[in-house]
């Protein structure tokens, strides 16, 4: 009898109908399960993500012609502000790791949690509260942050804006995301299924692997670099401030110690994801398991030795400028390894063009020219000439919403269905994919261009000469923002109303799989044996249709 | 019944686990300070008379008192976590009684020592202050910024003793308990106590849907659970403690003794 009931628990009912100590939304923000925690996350990360979308189509719209449009010079640099501080600290850094890193770490490593549950459920708890406190920033004071999301030091110290409160959020934000890097290298030691070797894990698990690390190793430098930015704000210490013998450089170098890392934060669990829907949707084993699993790790470390190249027309030496410039080059080859392997992967596959591939290999077609013009941002002669112009603007989109962005809509398309247990209308998310990746590059090549012919960025005047390429900026993103709403509006309608998904519906080989749709509260009645690699699909093709 | 009580315990030991999470939280600790030492090192490599000049305005006495405070704080703690290790409770509670007590003695003589420095008008935007060189400036302004953000966390690990001494104290035990999911299946059943004869001392309401979970409590033990778990917790606390000492001990030639 007692066994029956804890068979009951594992096998029947889903993690959604889950009955705990407590019912209603409380059953939810005081739930320990990480299956919870991931859609707590994702769904607050939705919300943030459309307000910050808006605010980038006003900013665009702002600059559909020269001179005032729709808004005042000062509420522009706010805008720019807080859209960058909203999509970097609150969307993408935590993104893939916090909704689908939550949701599947456990179940592709076979444990029925992460290892630290109350821990993981404190970093949503800071995320909501940094969350909030951005929040608050915009209507107490002097309005919301104008310093751009990088706070630099001396403006930040003396600007009358709410910058004191935006950073006091960030420092939560940092935290929140160190919790999750902490809690997941923790569970990835001590909770593997028996016979899941290092080398057996999914890529997925091995890119959030070097992601925690990253994030512990760099996340704390931020932290102490945001404190200071209060404590001078605060008590006029002087360390950032020149006025008093300090040196702003160093607030640069100290805050591009933890940004450049945290780029790789961005897009390491990105390309763990792609290289898990490859192998699904073609049908083969990955190419090149170890080097790519390797990759990660590489750069995550050759990653933290670039931050100089943000800081080219800082005024540091000739000497650490090339150093960078030369480390830049570097962290460009395990980058690379990674494309060829996917390339590899897929050839003489039997290649099933679902929406997840469609995203997923965007990704890989968007984020080369993101790699690619990340080079000539890292080479020093042409740097000069693009330094702070759209063109940064332009490669940054590229790489972070090219890549993670459309990724983290690749993982929406992919896992949402095991997270949901229904599926969407795959016809209209080919036709959401169509209007994205148009209005993505009308939007962002444009911006290449305007940025190479000298259109510097944050400005809110521009040459009459640039209105033709900033108009079709700015109808580029009404056809990115068409393809967003439909797409969410597409997978929101199907998660909740759409036919029920299968255990399996794309034919994938790891272990997530092999659960119930949705997953049930324990994740597994008996934890499994793995005894082959995770993208065996020799045995697999019978069961696909 | 029994496999239910197990399936809630079973999430919480493995201390290997623990510890590994708290290493990593520890390095996360070390690279706050890092960044701050980095800082530190620039700006004496900038100004090294000035901030010879400095330090010789600070206190050595009371910083090597507070060196031995700590020093000797760190020792208790050991002991703490050693008698815990035994089983000896009591000796565990004394001694950490006695941690948290020089912790507060540390963060006494920070006191004065700051007040001291304030009441001379050495603080950072003090007039004074900024009528000194820049290196001075910056001096008194890591001074304040780091020996502060340390004695941020002597406090923060007293508080965690406060949690410890709690945890330790504590007699009582859930020893068994069904979990609301499988509570399903007894709705509108009652509950009973029955002593050795099977007469019912005890009947509870037909247990409706409010309820939301059913435990055996035990008051007045300290079960072999209860123990492990506050072992674990001891030695992670410890560990904390410890980093704060570490830090402590470099912080301590950093200010006080450049200008001996």
């Amino acid at each position: 009898m007692a066994n029956g009931v804890v068979e009951g628990i594992a096998i029947d009912r889903s993690f959604w109908e889950e009955r705990s100590r407590y019912r209603g939304i409380l059953s939810w923000i005081l739930s320990t399960d990480h299956k919870r925690i991931g859609i707590l996350y994702l769904s607050s990360m939705i919300v943030f993500f459309l307000v910050a979308v808006g605010i980038g189509v006003l900013m665009r719209l702002e600059m559909i012609s020269p001179g005032e449009t729709i808004v005042s010079a000062q509420t522009y640099n706010q805008l720019f502000t807080l859209h960058g501080m909203i999509m970097i600290f609150l969307f993408i850094i935590p993104g893939i790791p916090a909704v689908f890193g939550n949701f599947f770490l456990p179940l592709q490593i076979g444990a029925k949690d992460v290892a630290f549950p109350r821990l993981n459920l404190l970093s949503w708890w800071l995320y909501m509260l940094g969350a909030c406190l951005a929040l608050l920033s915009l209507f107490v004071g002097n309005g919301p942050a104008d310093t751009g999301w990088t706070f630099y030091a001396p403006y930040s110290i003396r600007t009358g804006t709410n910058v004191t409160i935006a950073v006091i959020a960030g420092f939560i934000l940092g935290f929140s995301s160190i919790l999750t890097g902490l809690n997941f290298l923790t569970t990835i030691h001590r909770l593997r299924a028996p016979g899941m070797k290092w080398f057996r894990m999914p890529l997925f698990v091995w890119s959030l692997y070097a992601t925690g690390w990253i994030q512990i190793l760099a996340t704390p430098i931020l932290g102490i670099t945001l404190a200071l930015i209060v404590v001078e704000r605060v008590l006029g210490v002087g360390i950032f401030d020149p006025a008093k013998g300090g040196d702003p450089v160093l607030y640069q170098h100290l805050f591009w110690i933890y940004s450049h890392p945290a780029v790789y934060i961005m897009v390491l669990p990105a390309m763990g994801v792609i290289s898990e829907i490859i192998p699904t949707f073609v049908r083969r084993t990955i190419f090149g398991y170890k080097m790519i699993a390797f990759s990660s790790m590489a750069i995550a470390f050759v990653g933290y030795l670039v931050w100089g190249h943000h800081m080219y027309t800082s005024g540091i030496s000739d000497t650490s400028r090339m150093a960078f410039s030369f480390l830049t080059f570097l962290v460009a080859i395990p980058s690379a390894v990674k494309v060829f392997n996917w390339l590899a992967t897929m050839y003489k596959g039997s290649i099933d063009f679902q929406p997840p591939f469609l995203y997923g290999i965007s990704f890989m077609f968007l984020f080369t020219i993101g790699g690619l013009t990340g080079l000539i941002l890292g080479a020093l002669a042409t740097d000069i000439h693009v330094h702070d112009t759209y063109f940064v603007v332009a490669h940054f989109h590229y790489t972070m919403f090219g890549g993670a962005g459309f990724i983290f809509f690749a993982a929406l398309h992919y896992w949402g269905p095991k997270m949901f247990g229904r599926m969407y209308n795959k016809k209209l998310s080919y036709y959401a994919w169509g209007l994205l990746f148009v209005g993505f590059n009308t939007l962002y090549m444009s911006m290449f261009i305007l940025g190479y012919k000298g259109m510097p960025r944050r400005y809110y005047y521009y040459l009459p000469e640039f209105h033709n390429l900033q108009v079709s900026a700015t109808v580029g993103s009404w056809i990115l923002v068409a393809g967003i709403l439909l797409m969410f509006g597409n997978l929101i309608y199907g998660f909740w109303k759409g036919e029920k998904a299968s255990q399996n519906p794309w034919g994938g080989t790891t272990l997530e799989w092999q659960v119930a749709t949705p997953p049930p509260l324990e994740n597994f009645h008996k934890i499994p044996v793995v005894e082959t690699e995770p993208y065996d699909h020799r045995h697999k093709f019978r069961e696909v249709k | 019944m029994n496999h239910t009580a197990e399936l809630i315990m079973e999430k919480h030991h493995d201390p290997v686990g623990a510890r590994i999470g708290m290493w990593l939280f520890l390095f996360t600790e070390l690279l706050l300070f890092g960044g701050l030492f980095l800082l530190y090192a620039i700006y004496l490599h900038n100004h090294p008379e000035d901030f010879h000049y400095g330090s010789s305005h600070l206190n050595q006495f009371v910083g090597a008192l507070n060196t031995i405070i700590l020093l000797t704080s760190s020792l208790t703690m050991v002991l703490s976590v050693a008698m815990l290790q035994r089983r000896k409770e009591n000796l565990a509670v004394l001694f950490l009684v006695l941690t948290f007590l020089l912790g507060a003695f540390f963060l006494l003589n920070k006191y004065f020592e700051w007040s001291a420095k304030i009441s001379h008008g050495l603080y950072p935007g003090s007039d004074v202050l900024l009528s000194r060189s820049y290196g001075e400036v910056l001096f008194f302004g890591l001074y304040y910024v780091m020996t502060g953000l340390h004695a941020l966390h002597v406090l923060i690990g007293m508080v965690v003793m406060l949690f410890l001494l709690r945890f330790v104290t504590k007699k009582r035990a859930k020893v068994a308990a069904l979990l609301p999911a499988d509570l399903e299946q007894f709705q509108g059943k009652r509950l009973y106590l029955a002593d050795e004869q099977g007469r019912r001392i005890w009947e509870s309401e037909p247990l409706g849907d409010s309820v939301r979970e059913v435990a055996v409590v035990v008051d007045g033990v300290r079960t072999k659970e209860h123990w492990k778990a506050n072992v674990i917790k001891f030695e992670n606390a410890g560990l904390y403690w410890h980093l704060v000492d570490i830090i402590w001990i470099f912080l301590f030639p950093l200010f006080y003794l450049i200008a001996m």
